[in-house]
C-alpha cells in the first residue's frame, strides 16, 4: 500500500453533529437529520415495520462448558480401548488418538506404546507451537477464534450472534446465544426456530440470493444450509431440512458468502489457508488455495458478483476476481483487514485495518462484464476517513468517540455508510458507537457526515446490517448488547430514483449543492486528493 | 478436440521424467545408508535402462491417452440393476480396455523392475549350487514373475474400477480456473488417491497370488522349460509374502503405475473441459457451422461446451450478449436469439417429457422399471443377451401363467391382501426386464405389469404356489442381479442434466439482461414460451421428487477422480430451476402480469413472485 494519500490530515468525526442526549434513542433520519426521542410516537407507520425484538441475555442458556471438559463428563470410561481410540480419532484426529493412548493404563496397552505416543504427542505439540509462533491465531481455541474474527463486537458474550436479512422479502434470521436460529417473516405470524446437533457457535448467517428458502449458517465445525419452506406452518423444522457441508481441516467457519447470482457459496476458516467454493446442491467443494496469510477470516462478495474480498489473519488480504479465480495480494502495513464492504456497483471497496483508525478505499475502474478486465484496479488504497478519537461535550459531560472499526455496512443504494466503532471497554466515557456517513458514488466518490446512532442507555451496538430493499431510503438494523434488535430508518430521496419522502417534507436537494449552501463540509471527495 | 488431447498427452509425457526420477529415488530408499542411497539413485538416473524405460513409458502414456479419448463420456451410463453393471463389465469394448491395460501394466512393472534392479532383474537364472549337478540348469526367478503379474493385475483392476466407478465420465467444473491452477490443486489428491489405491491393489494381489500363484508359475516353468528353485522360499506362502522389501517395492511400483495413468486422465479431463468461446455470429458463411447457435444443436461434448459458453457469456460478457440480441443485417430478424432460445427450450421440454413419461410408467406399475436410457441400453445390449434369454425363458412361463389367470378372473385385481406370497419379490422380478431384450415390448403393456403379480388369489394360485416358490428360490442369484439399485433410475434420468442446468442458467441470465440491454425487444416475444416451459419443468421435477428414492442423497465419494457429480445432478437441476425462475421474476417484477399464460401457470408464477416456492 504505497502511495497512500496522507495529506487528508483532518479528523472526520469532528465534523459530526454531537450524539443525542442520554436516555434518548435514535429513531430515524428525516430531512437530513437524525431524530432522537424516547418513543416512536413522533412518526406515523409506513407499511410493514420490522419488529423490534428483545432477547434478554438471561433468558438464553449458552453452552457454557467448553467442549473438551464436557466430553469427559459424558463418556463412559468402561468402553474398550478400540472404541475410545476410534472416537478420539473421529473427534480430534491424530492428536486426540495419541492423547487417548498415552493416557491409558498399563493393563490396556504395553508401556512402550504409551511412552511412544506421549513422545510423539510432545513432538507434535512442539512443531505446532512453532507453526503457532508464525501464525499466533492458531493457538486460540476455536471458540476464541470465532470471537476474534467475527464481525460481531464481543461475540462470545453477545445474545445475538448473527443476523441476516433476506435479500428479496421482508424476512430475517437471527442466531442467538443458545445456538438456535429464529426466522421472522412479515407475512406470517409463525417464527420457526432452527436447531441442529451440529449448529454450534454460529459465526455468520446468509440467505441464498434468488431463492426463498435456503439459509447458510457458518457453524463450529461445518456449514449448514437450511431449507426452510416459507409456506410451512411448522415452528420447529426438523434437522432433515438442513444440508451439512464439511471438509476436513475447515473449521471453525467464520465467514460465508453467497454469490449474488445464487449459484456458489464461499466459506472461510482461519485455520485453513484454502477458501472453499461450494456447489451446494452437489455438496462438493473446490478449495482455492494460496500460500501466505495462515487462513481466511472474512469474505465479502461484491454486489455485481465480479470480485470477492478475502482477508487473512496476517497483514494481508486478497481480492479475487470471479471470472477465472485469480487474486491480487494486498499487503497492509499494520494489521489484518478487519472488515470491508463494496459499493453497489462493485467498483469501490472500503476496508479497515486492525490497529488503524481509518477507512481505506480501493477503486476498480474496469467495467464489469468485459473481457481482459483484470487490470484496472488502483495501485494504492486511499484513506477516505479518519476515525481517531474526538470529544463532544453533551449535557451529560464529555463523550469521547472514535476508535478502530469493527464492522461496516453500505446501504444497497450506496448513500449511507454505517460504521461500528470499537470503544474502550475500560473507559466508560468512550463507548462503542455507530457513525453513519452519507455517501455518493457517482459521478465522484464523496463522503459526508450524517450522525451517530444511539441505543437505549447502557446498550452498546454489537452488529449492524442494512435492509436490502427498503423502499423509502435505507433501513439500518442494529443488534445491541442488551439483546435488543432495533431498526433505524433513514428517509431520503435517492439521487437516482424518485422515492416519496414519508414525512411530507420537500424532497432532498442534490447533496453537492446542498453541501455548498448549508456550509456543510465534505469529508472526502475524490477530487481533493 | 484431438489437438487438446494431444496437448494433454504431451504434458503427461513431459511429467514422466519427474515421476520416474521420484520413483527411482524412492525405490532405493534405505534408512540406514542415506548417503549410499542418494548417490546410488543419482547414478541410476543416468543409466541406459532408465532412458530405455522412459521411452517405453512414453509409449504406455500415449496408449492410455488414446484410450481416454476413445472411452470418455460426458453423459455417464448409470446401470440400474446389477445385471446391467455386469453387462458393462463384460462388454467387448470394455474387455479390450481391460486387456490392453493389463498388458500396459506388465510393461510398466517391467520398467519398474528393471529400474529397481537387484533380484527383479531377470526371469531365469542359473540354479543355486547345491541343487544342480550341472551349472547349465536354469531356474525361475519367482520375484520377477510376481512383479510382472502384479502389473497385469493392477492394470486390470484399474480398468475394472474405471467401469464400476465411472472413471470415464468427464464432469465440468463449477468455477473456471486456469489449467495450471486446476492441475496444481488436484495433484496432491491424485497422489494420495494413487497411493491408497495401490495399497488396496497390493493387498488384493497378495491374496490372489497366495491362492492361485502356483498356476502361472507352473505354466511358465513348463513353457520356458525352467525349474523351480526349491532352495528359495516360494512366494505363495505366508512367509514368502511377508517380505517387507518386496511389498514396499510392489506398492511403490503400483503407485508409480497408477500415478502416471491418473495424471494422464486428469490432464485429459482438464484439457477437454476447458471453457471454449464460440463466436456468436460470423460474417462468413463457411464459418457458420462454428457459431454458437449451430454448435448448440450438435451432440455430446461440443453441445456441452457450447452450453457452457452460453452460460458464461450470459453472465459475463456484455458485448457478446449484445450480439445475441442483435438483428440480422438484411432482413432484421433476431436469428441468433431465436436459434439459441429454441435449442434451450427444446432441451428443457425434452427433459419435462422424459420425466412425465417416467412418472407415468411408475404410476402404472406401482414401481419403476429400468430406464431406457440410451447409454444403458448400449452397454447391456449385445453380450447380456445370452444371460437375458435364460431369464426370459424363465420369465415367460411366469408371464403366460399370469396372463392366463388375469383373463380368467379380472375381478380379483384388487384382492392383493389375499395373495399368498409376498408380491413384492415377484413384482420386482417382473418389473425388471432388460429393456433391450426382445421380450421388452410385450411386457411393457401396463395391464400385464399391473395384474401379473397381484392375481395369485387364493383360489387359483394355491396349486402352483409351491411350484413357483421353488422356481424362484433356485434363482436367488437372478433376483439379486435383477434387483433395482435404489435411486439409480433417478440418477439415470438426470444423467445429462448438466446441459439442462446450463440451458436454464444461460436462458434466465439472458432474459434478465434483456431488461436493460435488449434494444429491439427480441426477448419479449419468447417470454411466454420460456416461462411456460420452465413452469412445466418445475411441475415435472416437483412430481419426480415425490417418488421414493428420488430425494435420498447418494453417498459422497471422497475422491477427486471418481467423479460422482452425476449422482447429485437432479438436486442441482432443481436448485438451478428455482434460481432461474426467481431471476426472471425478480428482474421483471410486476411486468410479468402482462405476459400471456394459462391460469394455472399464472398461479404458480404468483407463488414465485411472493417468494413462496
Amino acid at each position: 500500500m504505497s502511495g497512500v494519500s496522507w495529506e487528508l490530515g483532518m479528523n472526520s468525526l469532528s465534523l459530526f453533529p454531537p450524539p443525542g442526549p442520554d436516555g434518548n434513542i435514535t429513531l430515524f433520519e428525516s430531512n437530513n437529520e437524525l431524530v432522537c426521542g424516547t418513543s416512536l410516537g413522533s412518526r406515523q407507520k409506513q407499511g410493514w415495520e420490522p419488529p423490534s425484538l428483545l432477547f434478554p441475555r438471561e433468558s438464553l442458556k449458552p453452552h457454557s462448558r467448553p467442549e473438551s471438559s464436557s466430553k469427559a463428563a459424558f463418556l463412559d470410561h468402561r468402553d474398550t480401548l478400540w472404541m475410545r481410540s476410534a472416537r478420539a480419532w473421529r473427534d480430534s484426529g491424530l492428536s486426540g488418538l495419541l492423547d487417548e493412548i498415552a493416557n491409558c493404563t498399563e493393563e490396556e496397552v504395553p508401556r512402550w506404546l504409551t511412552v511412544g505416543c506421549s513422545w510423539t504427542l510432545a513432538l507434535l505439540r512442539w512443531v505446532s507451537s512453532f507453526h503457532g509462533s508464525l501464525f499466533p491465531h492458531l493457538t486460540l481455541s476455536s471458540e476464541d477464534m470465532v470471537a476474534e474474527f467475527s464481525q460481531v463486537l464481543d461475540w462470545s458474550d453477545c445474545a445475538v450472534r448473527a443476523f441476516a436479512w433476506h435479500p428479496h422479502t421482508d424476512k430475517f434470521a437471527v442466531s442467538l446465544l443458545d445456538d438456535s436460529i429464529r426466522i421472522y417473516n412479515s407475512k406470517s405470524a409463525t417464527a420457526p426456530t432452527l436447531k441442529h446437533r451440529l449448529q454450534r457457535n454460529v459465526a455468520a448467517l446468509q440467505w441464498k440470493p434468488l431463492c426463498a428458502s435456503a439459509l447458510a449458517v457458518a457453524c463450529h465445525n461445518c456449514l449448514l444450509v437450511w431449507h426452510v419452506d416459507p409456506t410451512s406452518l411448522s415452528t420447529r423444522p426438523s434437522s432433515g431440512c438442513a444440508q451439512v457441508l464439511s471438509h476436513p481441516g475447515h473449521c471453525p467457519v467464520t465467514s460465508i458468502a453467497w454469490s449474488p447470482n445464487g449459484s456458489l457459496l464461499l466459506s472461510a476458516s482461519p485455520v485453513d489457508t484454502a477458501m472453499m467454493v461450494w456447489d451446494v446442491a452437489g455438496e462438493s467443494c473446490v478449495p482455492l488455495q494460496r500460500v501466505g496469510g495462515g487462513g481466511v477470516t472474512f469474505l465479502s462478495w461484491s454486489p455485481d458478483g465480479s470480485r470477492v474480498l478475502a482477508s487473512t489473519p496476517s497483514a494481508l488480504f486478497r481480492v479475487w476476481e470471479t471470472r477465472t479465480w485469480t487474486c491480487e495480494r494486498w499487503p497492509c502495513l499494520k494489521g489484518r483487514c478487519q472488515t470491508g464492504c463494496w459499493s453497489p456497483d462493485g467498483t469501490r471497496l472500503l476496508f479497515s485495518v486492525q490497529g488503524e483508525m481509518v477507512i481505506y478505499a480501493l477503486t476498480f475502474t474496469d467495467a464489469p462484464g468485459e473481457p481482459h478486465g483484470w487490470s484496472g484496479s488502483s495501485k494504492a488504497a486511499a484513506i477516505v476517513a479518519d476515525l481517531s478519537e474526538t470529544s463532544f461535550s453533551t449535557s451529560q459531560g464529555q463523550v469521547r468517540v472514535g476508535g478502530q472499526v469493527q464492522t461496516m455496512a453500505w446501504d444497497p443504494r450506496g448513500e449511507r455508510l454505517a460504521v461500528l466503532l470499537k470503544g474502550d471497554p475500560e473507559a466508560p466515557d468512550r463507548p462503542a458507537m455507530i457513525a453513519v456517513f452519507k455517501t455518493r458514488i457517482s459521478p465522484i466518490f464523496e463522503l459526508l457526515p450524517c450522525g451517530f446512532v444511539k441505543g437505549e442507555s447502557g446498550a452498546e451496538p454489537r452488529l449492524l446490517q442494512f435492509h436490502p430493499h427498503f423502499p423509502n431510503g435505507a433501513l439500518l438494523t442494529v443488534c445491541w448488547s442488551n439483546g435488543r434488535i432495533s431498526h433505524v430508518p433513514f428517509f431520503f430521496v435517492s439521487a437516482g430514483g424518485s422515492v416519496l419522502n414519508p414525512g411530507g417534507s420537500p424532497p432532498w436537494p442534490l447533496p453537492q449543492s446542498r453541501a455548498v449552501e448549508n456550509g456543510e463540509r465534505l469529508l472526502y471527495t475524490e477530487m481533493s486528493s | 478436440m484431438s489437438l487438446l488431447t494431444a496437448a494433454s498427452v504431451a504434458w503427461s509425457v513431459l511429467l514422466l521424467p519427474v515421476t520416474t526420477a521420484l520413483f527411482a529415488f524412492l525405490s532405493r530408499f534405505s534408512l540406514f545408508h542415506p548417503i549410499q542411497w542418494i548417490s546410488e539413485s543419482f547414478s541410476l538416473l543416468y543409466g541406459s535402462y532408465v532412458i530405455f524405460s522412459l521411452v517405453l513409458l512414453c509409449g504406455v502414456v500415449l496408449v492410455v491417452g488414446v484410450f481416454n479419448l476413445e472411452y470418455y463420456t460426458v453423459v455417464p451410463s448409470v446401470p440400474c440393476t446389477k445385471i446391467a453393471l455386469l453387462g458393462k463389465v463384460l462388454h467387448p469394448q470394455q474387455s479390450v480396455h481391460s486387456l490392453v491395460h493389463s498388458m500396459m501394466g506388465i510393461m510398466v512393472t517391467w520398467c519398474a523392475a528393471t529400474m529397481i534392479g537387484g533380484r527383479y532383474w531377470i526371469l531365469a537364472a542359473p540354479c543355486s549350487e547345491e541343487e544342480g549337478v550341472t551349472g547349465q540348469k536354469m531356474c525361475l526367478n519367482e520375484y520377477y514373475l510376481f512383479f510382472l503379474l502384479a502389473g497385469a493385475f493392477m492394470g486390470y483392476s484399474y480398468s475394472l474400477l474405471g467401469v464400476v466407478r465411472n472413471m470415464n465420465y468427464v464432469s465440468f467444473q463449477t468455477i473456471q480456473q486456469c489449467k495450471y491452477l486446476r492441475f496444481k490443486g488436484m495433484l496432491p489428491q491424485v497422489v494420495r488417491y494413487s497411493a491408497v489405491q495401490s495399497l488396496y491393489s497390493v493387498r488384493n494381489y497378495c491374496l490372489f497370488y497366495f491362492f492361485f500363484g502356483y498356476i502361472p508359475r507352473a505354466w511358465i516353468c513348463t513353457t520356458l522349460n525352467v525349474h523351480e528353485d526349491s532352495s528359495l522360499h516360494r512366494l505363495d506362502t505366508v512367509s514368502g509374502l511377508l517380505d517387507f522389501r518386496l511389498l514396499y517395492h510392489l506398492w511403490l511400483s503400483g503407485t508409480f503405475l497408477l500415478l502416471t495413468w491418473h495424471i494422464t486422465l486428469l490432464l485429459f479431463r482438464i484439457f477437454i473441459t476447458e471453457a471454449y468461446s464460440f463466436p456468436v455470429q460470423s460474417s462468413f458463411s463457411e464459418d457458420v457451422s462454428q457459431c454458437l447457435p449451430k454448435v448448440l444443436m450438435t451432440f455430446l461434448l461440443n453441445q456441452f461446451l457450447a452450453l457452457q459458453d452460453l452460460f458464461l457469456l450470459s453472465q459475463q460478457s456484455l458485448s457478446r450478449r449484445m450480439e445475441v440480441f442483435s438483428l440480422s443485417q438484411p432482413g432484421g430478424h433476431p436469428h441468433n436469439w431465436n436459434a439459441i432460445c429454441k435449442e434451450c427450450l427444446s432441451l428443457l421440454s425434452d427433459l419435462s417429457q422424459r420425466l412425465v413419461e417416467y412418472q407415468e410408467v411408475v404410476a402404472s406399475n406401482g414401481r419403476a422399471r429400468p430406464l431406457s436410457s440410451h447409454s444403458d441400453q448400449r452397454s447391456t445390449s449385445s453380450e447380456t443377451l445370452g444371460m437375458s434369454t435364460l431369464i426370459i425363458s424363465s420369465l415367460m412361463s411366469l408371464q403366460i401363467l399370469s396372463i392366463d389367470i388375469g383373463l380368467k378372473t379380472p375381478s380379483s385385481v384388487f384382492l392383493r391382501s389375499t395373495s399368498p406370497f409376498s408380491s413384492s419379490s415377484v413384482n420386482r422380478f417382473v418389473g425388471n426386464v432388460d429393456p433391450s431384450s426382445p421380450w421388452y415390448g410385450s411386457v411393457q403393456s401396463p395391464h400385464v405389469m399391473r395384474r401379473g403379480p397381484k392375481l395369485w388369489t387364493a383360489s387359483t394360485g394355491r396349486l402352483k404356489f409351491a411350484h413357483v416358490k421353488n422356481f424362484l428360490a433356485r434363482r436367488v442369484l437372478i433376483m439379486y442381479l435383477f434387483n433395482k439399485l435404489p435411486e439409480a433410475s433417478s440418477q439415470a434420468l438426470f444423467a445429462d442434466s448438466q446441459a439442462h442446468i446450463w440451458a436454464l442458467e444461460g436462458l434466465s441470465n439472458l432474459v434478465a439482461a434483456s431488461y436493460k440491454e435488449d434494444r429491439f425487444g427480441v426477448v419479449q416475444t419468447m417470454l411466454p414460451s420460456i416461462l411456460s416451459t420452465m413452469l412445466l419443468l418445475q411441475e415435472a421435477v416437483d412430481k419426480h421428487f415425490k417418488l421414493p428414492h428420488a430425494s435420498s442423497k447418494p453417498v459422497r465419494s471422497t475422491c477427486c477422480l471418481e467423479d460422482s457429480t452425476f449422482k447429485t445432478l437432479r438436486f442441482a437441476l432443481r436448485a438451478a430451476l428455482k434460481t432461474a425462475m426467481y431471476r426472471i421474476t425478480v428482474t421483471f417484477g410486476e411486468h410479468l402480469h402482462s405476459v400471456q399464460m394459462s391460469a394455472e401457470h399464472r398461479k404458480r408464477l404468483q407463488q414465485f413472485m411472493e417468494y413462496k416456492e
